[in-house]
């Protein structure tokens, strides 16, 4: 309920709420106070324009007309609220009934529904009007039933939404009826939205209404709402403009109060993301000695979030050529943010920093570098049904890096493309190149990725999570894919994954990430059985193979990884770590380096000679 | 017992199991390995009586399998498994049979426990827990309706390795403890001979191939067996 | 996947497919929009020809039109006969005028269709610049402020219906500045303010849209891939973003376009436009029946015409639409 009342701490929220207050004690208080003098015919002062005395004017025969819409709140508000009531209720219950009765007679609900949500409101209101009788009871019920079909369809799709939900599965499996489901776990879900646009329809059902009356089909004389003020003020707007524009100002309040109130409900609730604040920026600290040889030399990089949290927290890494280095962890370690920030992809908000950061010698911090990294370094990333744009064929979509750093004309380009298709062995690539991604099974669209980084003659390879969303033979395709490009062209890799399994069969070295730092740097050879970090060890045995001991339990890791926001000044993992001791907590250990070329950082590694003898 | 006889099911045009028989003995737990898309999601529904078979059937002893059999099934997503507006105890407490107030939480507590958990936590949102516990939320939710046998799809392939093997732990303690029959459906073959005594072998809506599982896994006999194990040791 | 290795052969099919479902659907919202239109002088509360002659007419008289309009004919027969007119293009004769209904029809209507194509032209020539401005200028909470009055200016004036709009426009421009007339179709300039009236509401809707979803598909992992070859920051906007935010935006806007249509109806009224939605109203007011079926069905159809474009352009523009209908 908190996130309710949140509304009104909102400058938006609290603006709407006192609107609709104001507007709601006037439709209570207006007809008690003010129906005299809204009443009172004077036919000395017919049609008059605004005065003193009569803010607004007077009508045709004399009465004031300021006080006369004040009063017409009531029946304004009334009418739109018993019109939105109706509303609800028909929509909820058409609803919700393809989700209660059978899948057969639910499917003409839902085409009934699909039909006539079609046709815009006003459209239906009006032939219902045409039906119901012009007045007040039949604009009411047009109006009502007109806005039905809309939150019906929105009932449908979050009941869908819902239903789909492991819970309800549970449920429905553990022999709850189909009506109790919905009442205890489809309804309490989905009432946030609902009320939320329950709100806002009640907004455009005043303004609908207001429609009606103007047009004629709504309030009929003597009564009167703000539509007919409207509508019979409108002929005489060249005389008495505020006739027309009074009642016209109120319905817009009116309106608005509703509509505002309804946003920033929604804002309250959650059903829009707000953004992250925007961060000062920061000055860089660079680092320019002379360029090694390696194809990639990181130090001290660092992701700061919105917050000001760091997701990485000072890597240092580098690549020789030709070379396979593995990244490892948990999700949340931040090895992809590490991925993406080494390849120049992050955005703002987010911000990146290094104090060294070189590809191929060049400083990519110093300049944009977009020739290079468009023919020299190659993205892989983790999900291949999204990563290439559903609406552009995979020649044009491979081609267009090429043709805009190699100057390539178009039939080069696409004879390339067609190459390297083949070369990433995808059958009868002039066919595919002239298919578009979804005609693609998983597998071929990885590969396309890693042949669209061909197209280029590329030095790096950064893959991020290439296999984790395919099956494992499909996975293994890929990894030898990769593999053999490397052996052909000498390419270094940079792979990120979360499988020990993989990163250790695929790597010549890995990095084992936690809490956005490098723990531990070791041959992929080591890692099953050499490692040293504590960490690292954990989660190797973590992770079952098929060489485990099934009678023993499997190692487990207790407590969770910390967010961004609160790391300790010590070491990351001292509270899940079993050799952890004060010094551990107080004191963040740095990594060193030791004379095999291996880095750890770790107060208590276990000793090389352990780890051997171990092995 | 739990037996699947010459279940087919289809959707629309498109077969998603395919003539399948396949039996979870009592006190074991027998591991159903495949790829996505190769069925075994369906069958699990199957089994819990969520999706119709559409020939053949599903027999929980000498009775064909519906919604109120004691066959329950934990899902593979821990963030959508429970009702986010519901507490754990709720959750729990949900498929119990029915008993007074003061039962129902004792119930509660004693699964709680049984899952590792603090009995505190019922009532607790699943938003204040890791993915891990939730996990063991829905166990101890599967384990309130008292089932016969549970299915497990997927359980542990949305978690992190970390936890992943609390989880597996488990469930080799809960089959030890309580002599349970399970399902246990996984695309990780490592996974699942860790804790099945059988292993059956998915590949397009067919069985390709079950037995026990030092038999299947040492000495395969069926080409799509050999490439996923080969796939493991690359 | 199969879908993969019958790819050519399912997209052939899915496009067939599409096709045929779609005039499927047309067919039938066609059908229940005829019947609609045919039950609607039936549902009406008491006896539609006493209504409009009046109580002085006498009873032989009533008796005479209800005969002359078949309304004592057997409901089917009634019903057949209708279907009958409406695909021949006769709509029979009014009940206040003697006019026939189809000549009234083919008057009236190109008035209205020129008011809602020129607003829909105009909305969406204000939307997609405005949207793609500002979605590029506040990308990843940058100009929070210009965000804000933003989203402000566009929540009034969506909130602001569109007659009311019009009678807002009329002072402004007609009555205290005088510009440009206020009611009747003379001229080119007297297109102008029903044209704004109609346009506001739904250009603003339309660029907000355009906005959010500039900004999800710039976080979308294609748009990253985009940016991992080393585009032009103009050539990822224009080549990889717009496309996928207009087919997103057409099919949340795609309504929209339907609600501009309902929209002329009271546009009109405002500007006493000699259009379909005066003789509409006019005609519900008079109880004129077989006008107020005509203009219904005519409104009803539009509807679905464009709805039907809209969907054709989905299909045009993302290969994926078809398949994903079918």
């Amino acid at each position: 309920m908190s996130r309710w009342r949140s509304v009104l701490r909102t400058p938006v929220g609290a603006c709407a709420a006192l609107l609709l207050v104001g507007v709601l004690a006037l439709a209570v208080l207006a007809p008690i106070l003010w129906s005299a003098q809204a009443d009172r015919v004077d036919t000395d002062a017919i049609r008059q324009g605004m005065s003193a005395e009569h803010w607004a004017g007077t009508d045709d025969l004399g009465r004031d007309l300021f006080f006369r819409v004040l009063v017409a709140t009531r029946l304004s508000v009334e009418l739109a609220l018993l019109a939105t009531l109706i509303a609800v209720v028909v929509g909820l219950t058409l609803g919700a009934l393809p989700a209660l009765v059978g899948s057969r007679l639910g499917r003409y609900v839902v085409a009934f529904v699909n039909i006539t949500v079609a046709f815009p409101g006003l459209l239906l209101a009006l032939f219902l009007a045409v039906i119901f009788g012009v007045g007040a009871r039949g604009a009411v019920l047009a109006i009502g039933l007109a806005g039905a079909p809309a939150f019906a369809r929105l009932t449908q799709t979050l009941v869908a939404g819902v239903i789909e939900r492991d819970y309800v599965a549970a449920a429905r499996a553990a022999g709850i009826g189909r009506f109790r489901v919905l009442l205890r776990h489809v309804l309490p879900n989905i009432a946030e939205p609902l009320i939320v646009n329950a709100t806002i329809s009640a907004g455009g059902a005043l303004l609908a209404f207001a429609g009606l009356s103007f047009l004629g089909l709504g309030v009929q004389a003597p009564q009167y709402d703000w539509g007919r003020l409207l509508g019979d003020g409108l002929a005489g707007i060249y005389v008495t403009p505020a006739a027309a524009l009074a009642p016209g100002i109120a319905v817009v309040i009116a309106g608005l109060a509703f509509n505002l109130f309804g946003e920033a409900l929604a804002k309250a609730v959650g059903l829009t993301t707000p953004l992250g604040r925007a961060l000062p920026r920061l000055p860089r600290r660079t680092d320019s000695s002379a360029p090694s040889d390696a194809v990639l030399e990181v130090r001290e990089l660092t992701v700061t979030l919105p917050s000001g949290a760091r997701a990485v927290r000072g890597v240092s890494l580098q690549i020789a050529p030709g070379e396979a280095v593995g990244v490892v962890g948990e999700s949340g370690s931040g090895k992809s943010l590490t991925a993406l920030a080494i390849a120049q992809l992050v955005e703002e908000p987010l911000q990146v920093r290094a104090e060294r950061l070189h590809f191929q010698g060049a400083d990519l911090q110093a300049q944009a570098h977009r020739k290079l990294l468009g023919t020299s370094l190659a993205m892989v990333f983790q999900d291949p049904m999204t990563a290439f744009n559903p609406t552009q064929r995979i020649a044009s979509q491979l081609a267009e890096g090429a043709r805009e750093h190699g100057g390539l004309s178009r039939q080069a380009a696409r004879a390339r493309v067609i190459d390297r298709l083949r070369a990433v062995r995808i059958h009868d690539p002039e066919r595919r190149a002239r298919q578009y991604p979804h005609e693609f099974s998983g597998g071929m669209r990885q590969r396309a990725m890693i042949g669209m980084g061909l197209m280029g003659t590329p030095a790096l390879i950064i893959a991020d999570e290439p296999t984790t969303a395919l099956d494992v033979t499909v996975q293994q395709q890929i990894l030898q894919l990769l593999a053999e490009i490397r052996a052909a062209d000498h390419v270094a890799l940079l792979l990120i994954s979360h499988d020990v399994t993989v990163v250790s069969a695929v790597c010549d070295r890995v990095l084992v990430m936690y809490a956005g730092r490098v723990v531990e740097d070791l041959p992929a050879a080591e890692l099953a059985r050499g490692a040293r970090h504590p960490y690292t060890r954990a989660l190797v045995a973590a992770v079952p193979t098929m060489e485990s001991d099934r009678q023993l339990p499997l190692t487990v890791i207790p407590g969770r990884m910390p967010d961004p926001d609160d790391v300790s000044a010590g070491c990351s993992f001292a509270p899940r770590c079993a050799l952890a001791d004060a010094h551990c907590a107080a004191e963040q250990p740095e990594l060193i380096a030791s004379a095999d070329g291996r880095r750890i950082a770790c107060w208590h590694p276990a000793p090389a000679s352990l780890a051997l003898q171990e092995s | 017992m739990l037996r699947f006889d010459q279940v087919t099911i289809r959707y629309g045009s498109r077969i998603a199991v395919d003539n399948v028989s396949l039996t979870v003995p009592d006190g074991e737990i027998v591991g159903l390995v495949g790829e996505s898309g190769s069925g075994k999601s369906t069958l699990a529904r199957a089994g819990v009586g969520l999706v119709a078979p559409t020939s053949g059937q599903v027999l929980l002893g000498d009775r064909p399998v519906g919604l109120r059999s004691p066959v329950q099934l934990v899902f593979q997503d821990p963030y959508s498994a429970l009702d986010p507006r519901m507490t754990i105890g709720q959750s729990i407490a949900e498929p119990m049979p029915r008993a007074s107030r003061a039962d129902r939480r004792a119930e509660v507590s004693r699964l709680l426990e049984l899952v590792d958990l603090d009995p505190s936590r019922a009532m607790q949102y699943p938003a204040q827990l890791s993915g891990g516990q939730r996990q063991r939320v829905a166990l101890a939710r599967a384990l309130a309706g008292q089932p016969e046998v549970i299915i497990a799809d997927e359980i542990t392939s949305a978690l992190d390795v970390s936890v992943q093997g609390t989880v597996l732990n488990l469930i080799r303690d809960l089959q030890a403890q309580l002599g349970l029959s399970m399902l246990f459906i996984s695309h990780n073959l490592a996974v699942v001979r860790y804790v099945a005594t059988q292993v059956a072998v998915m590949h397009h809506g067919r069985i390709v191939e079950h037995g026990p599982a030092p038999e299947v896994l040492g000495n395969p006999q069926h080409d799509y067996t050999r490439e996923l194990l080969a796939s493991l040791t690359t | 996947m199969a879908t993969a290795v019958t790819a050519p052969r399912v997209l052939e099919n899915a496009w067939v497919r599409f096709a045929a479902r779609r005039l499927g659907r047309l067919v039938v919202s066609v059908w229940v929009v005829i019947t609609a239109a045919f039950l609607m002088i039936h549902l009406v509360p008491g006896d539609p020809v006493r209504a409009v002659l009046g109580p002085t007419a006498t009873a032989e008289v009533v008796a005479a039109k209800r005969a002359a309009l078949g309304l004592d004919d057997p409901m089917w027969s009634q019903y057949l006969h209708y279907l009958q007119g409406v695909l021949t293009g006769d709509f029979g004769t009014g009940l206040a005028s003697s006019l026939p209904v189809s000549q009234v029809i083919s008057q009236r209507l190109p008035t209205t269709a020129m008011l809602a194509v020129l607003a829909f032209l105009v909305a969406v020539a204000i939307a997609i610049p405005v949207g793609v401005f500002m979605g590029v200028l506040t990308r990843g909470g940058r100009a929070r402020r210009a965000e804000l009055s933003f989203t402000a200016t566009s929540v009034v004036l969506a909130a602001v219906p569109e007659f009311l709009l019009a009678v807002g426009l009329v002072y402004v421009f007609g009555v205290s500045l005088g510009w440009l007339p206020v009611a009747g179709r003379s001229g080119a300039s007297s297109y102008v303010l029903p044209v704004l009236a109609l346009a506001i509401g739904p250009a603003a809707v339309l660029s907000r849209i355009v906005r959010v979803q500039l900004q999800s598909v710039l976080q979308a992992d294609y748009v990253r891939t985009a940016r991992a070859k080393r585009l032009r920051a103009v050539t990822v906007y224009l080549k990889h973003a717009l496309p996928n935010t207009l087919t997103a935006t057409l099919t949340l806007g795609g309504l929209l376009l339907s609600v501009l249509v309902a929209g002329t109806v009271l546009v009109e009224n405002v500007f006493a436009w000699p259009g379909l939605g005066t003789t509409m109203i006019s005609s519900i007011l008079a109880r004129d029946y077989p006008v107020v079926q005509a203009i219904v069905l005519v409104y009803g159809v539009g509807v679905l015409l464009v709805n039907l474009a809209v969907d054709i352009a989905l299909a045009l523009l993302d290969p994926r639409s078809t398949i994903r209908e079918s």
